[in-house]
């Protein structure tokens, strides 16, 4: 990799079962994850994808772009708008870009971008991979 | 009621020791669509023993957080090495920063994850928004989360 190189993208979809599954294996058993009823009652527009489900898609690019897991070294971002995951089977679409702005010896620093519907879901997600 | 400004600096007691085993780290990767080698662990799986350090901060009746009025603004983690099957972790969280901005307590903590000789894995560093019952929306939660910058 080398600087000024834009990754390619990544494309996943994420449905109610993801969420379901992501809540069993990360123990983030908040309901505004997985019932209508809560997340519209604190005011969001329905069933939000929890922030560290976007953030670990983040990390799926990363691992795909790395060529293997485990090359992480840093991984960073803040939550700004929330994923509304509908209650039907095609779920919505987390559009990963990424692009290489610093190289090192050992290390690239990505830069990224995590979209939903061209909306920006994380601020300033970025991360450093080691070579 | 902003929480108490003697939170600042404190340290609470490591979690409980979390074996990372092959199951639990298929059904991370899987959950989340993950490569898995048999070995190594997504990025983000270390959230999984720093949430627990930070549910200890959040339900310590002496700190004052209303459990459900906490946003994640912001999430950071530097590593060390991967996590791999087989680890015994724990993870250590000290309460950074303290700020009260826009009627939010803005909360920064530092969990470290180390292994069962004690070594560092990882730092979890996450920021938690407070907002006091009173107010209402989640706008300006966010807008003090991007001042926290």
């Amino acid at each position: 990799m080398q600087t000024g190189d834009v990754l390619p993208e990544q494309l996943y979809t994420v449905t109610r079962a993801d969420l379901v599954r992501y809540s069993g294996a990360s123990g983030d058993q908040n309901p505004i994850h997985w019932s209508d009823r809560v997340a519209t009652s604190v005011g969001l527009p329905g069933v939000i994808a929890h922030g560290m489900f976007t953030m670990a898609l983040a990390g799926r690019a990363l691992d795909t772009w790395a060529g293997a897991p485990g090359k992480v070294r840093e991984l960073g971002c803040k939550f700004t708008s929330p994923v509304v995951v509908p209650d039907d089977d095609t779920g919505v679409e987390v559009r990963v870009a990424g692009k290489v702005v610093q190289v090192t010896d050992d290390t690239v620093h990505v830069e990224l971008e995590v979209t939903c519907g061209n909306v920006k879901v994380l601020a300033r997600p970025r991360a450093v991979l080691g070579v | 009621m902003p929480v108490e400004e003697s939170l600042l600096g404190r340290t609470f007691p490591p979690t409980e020791a979390y074996d990372v085993s092959d199951e639990r780290v298929r059904e991370f990767a899987a959950a989340t669509g993950s490569q898995y080698d048999g070995r190594t662990a997504p990025a983000t799986f270390p959230i999984v023993v720093a949430f627990r350090a930070m549910t200890g901060l959040m339900t310590d009746p002496e700190v004052g957080i209303s459990l459900h009025h906490v946003v994640h603004g912001e999430q950071r983690f530097t590593y060390t090495r991967p996590v791999v099957v087989g680890d015994r972790l724990t993870a250590t969280l000290t309460v950074d920063s303290l700020r009260h901005i826009g009627g939010a307590d803005i909360i920064g903590t530092r969990s470290e994850v180390a292994d069962a000789d004690g070594r560092p894995v990882c730092t979890a560093y996450a920021t938690l928004v407070h907002r006091a019952p009173a107010s209402e929306g989640t706008e300006t939660a966010e807008e003090a989360a991007d001042a926290d910058r």
